[in-house]
């Protein structure tokens, strides 16, 4: 069981790179993307838990009592948020494609240029 | 490139990738036995040193805050570059939202849908409120809070139309708020410098004992000026795409 997380960042990961390079649709393609960075929030979480351990929150448990690392907690919440403002951006983009060549097909638009 | 190459070549990368993973999940200490140095040592000192029961804020706000800074950053530029790529365009113009395809029936939103969203509008802004101001004691923040915040103004949209959701997120008053929250954020760091303290040290005063709301100094300042800026920058970006359904280029029938 000790490698079960692991195999299950590998899952989300492979899932999500096989729907960017199969993907006939933009956003379709955003959305896989997103699916590779949640992987991503596994491997953190997966990497700084301790067994047995509380959440590093001392509101209502006793001060040094062990918790998980705060530290990669800390980095999943800057990877959400980066995740948040590429997206953002990838739509957009998406947006101004379909307005400028009328399709969201990337093999369609590979072959459109100039 | 034929989708048959395309899948080969991913085989061929992906197989590269699998013996990469593999390789460096052999070095990993196992599940369940995070060796630190970092995270043990942060959570030894953590509450002493901040008042801060919340030791993720603690983190994000204090001990890893310069990196902050420049996370927060990113989302502004995101929200400015949004901005700028769907900017109206020579040749665009609005036009009201007309149903081009009249042989398809496109059902209204239904009264549940408006329902639901006008009930849970109010109540999201307040517990994104909630969230954005008790970083310090509860697992909750000025990102997480700033988006709950965002997402009670969409769910005015949902609950009624563009315009109403435009009139309850004016974008001056929205470039504003995330200028206060931006520049906010920056202030209370170079207040430290001018204190002849490093950059974005805790200056203000911790409160009397970890948990409360009013302590940790710094880190709660902080996080309520996240709050504003990730929710003025949500807010802005989810406007900038519903303006898109309502452009249209000239010339297109």
């Amino acid at each position: 069981m000790a490698v079960f997380p692991f195999v299950v960042v590998a899952w989300i990961l492979g899932i999500g790179l096989y729907g960017i390079v199969t993907s006939r649709h933009l956003v379709h393609q955003i959305v896989c993307l997103t699916v590779v960075q949640s992987s991503t929030y596994v491997l953190l979480l997966g990497v700084g838990y301790v067994t047995g351990a509380v959440a590093p929150y001392y509101y209502d448990v006793p001060d040094h009592t062990p918790a998980v690392d705060p530290v990669v907690q800390a980095l999943a919440l800057t990877d959400v948020v980066v995740e948040a403002a590429v997206t953002a951006l990838l739509l957009s983009f998406a947006v101004q494609a379909h307005k400028r060549f009328g399709t969201l097909d990337p093999h369609e638009l590979a072959s459109m240029k100039g | 490139m034929t989708q048959a190459q395309r899948r080969w070549i991913f085989l061929v990368a992906g197989t590269g990738l699998a013996a990469f993973y593999l390789w460096g999940l052999s070095g990993l200490p196992g599940f369940g036995n995070y060796p630190g140095p970092y995270g043990p040592a942060i959570l030894q000192v953590a509450v002493a040193q901040t008042h801060a029961t919340g030791v993720v804020s603690a983190v994000n706000f204090l001990y890893r805050g310069f990196d902050t800074v420049g996370e927060e950053f990113i989302l502004f530029t995101a929200a400015s570059g949004v901005s700028v790529v769907l900017r109206h365009l020579r040749g665009e113009r609005d036009r009201s939202a007309v149903d081009e395809a009249a042989d398809r029936d496109v059902p209204p939103t239904s009264s549940a849908v408006r329902m639901v969203a006008l009930v849970f509008a109010g109540p999201a802004i307040v517990v994104g409120w909630w969230l954005a101001s008790h970083a310090q004691t509860n697992p909750s923040g000025g990102f997480q809070g700033g988006v709950v915040l965002a997402s009670g103004f969409v769910l005015v949209y949902l609950a009624g139309e563009f315009l109403v959701f435009e009139r309850f997120s004016p974008v001056d008053l929205l470039d504003v708020v995330e200028g206060v929250g931006a520049g906010g954020f920056a202030a209370t760091g170079l207040t430290a410098v001018f204190l002849s303290m490093p950059f974005l040290a805790n200056w203000l005063d911790l409160g009397q004992y970890p948990g409360a709301v009013s302590s940790s100094g710094t880190i709660a300042l902080i996080s309520f000026f996240v709050g504003l800026e990730v929710a003025a920058a949500f807010i802005l970006i989810v406007g900038e795409l519903l303006e898109q359904t309502l452009l249209i280029r000239q010339g297109e029938s």
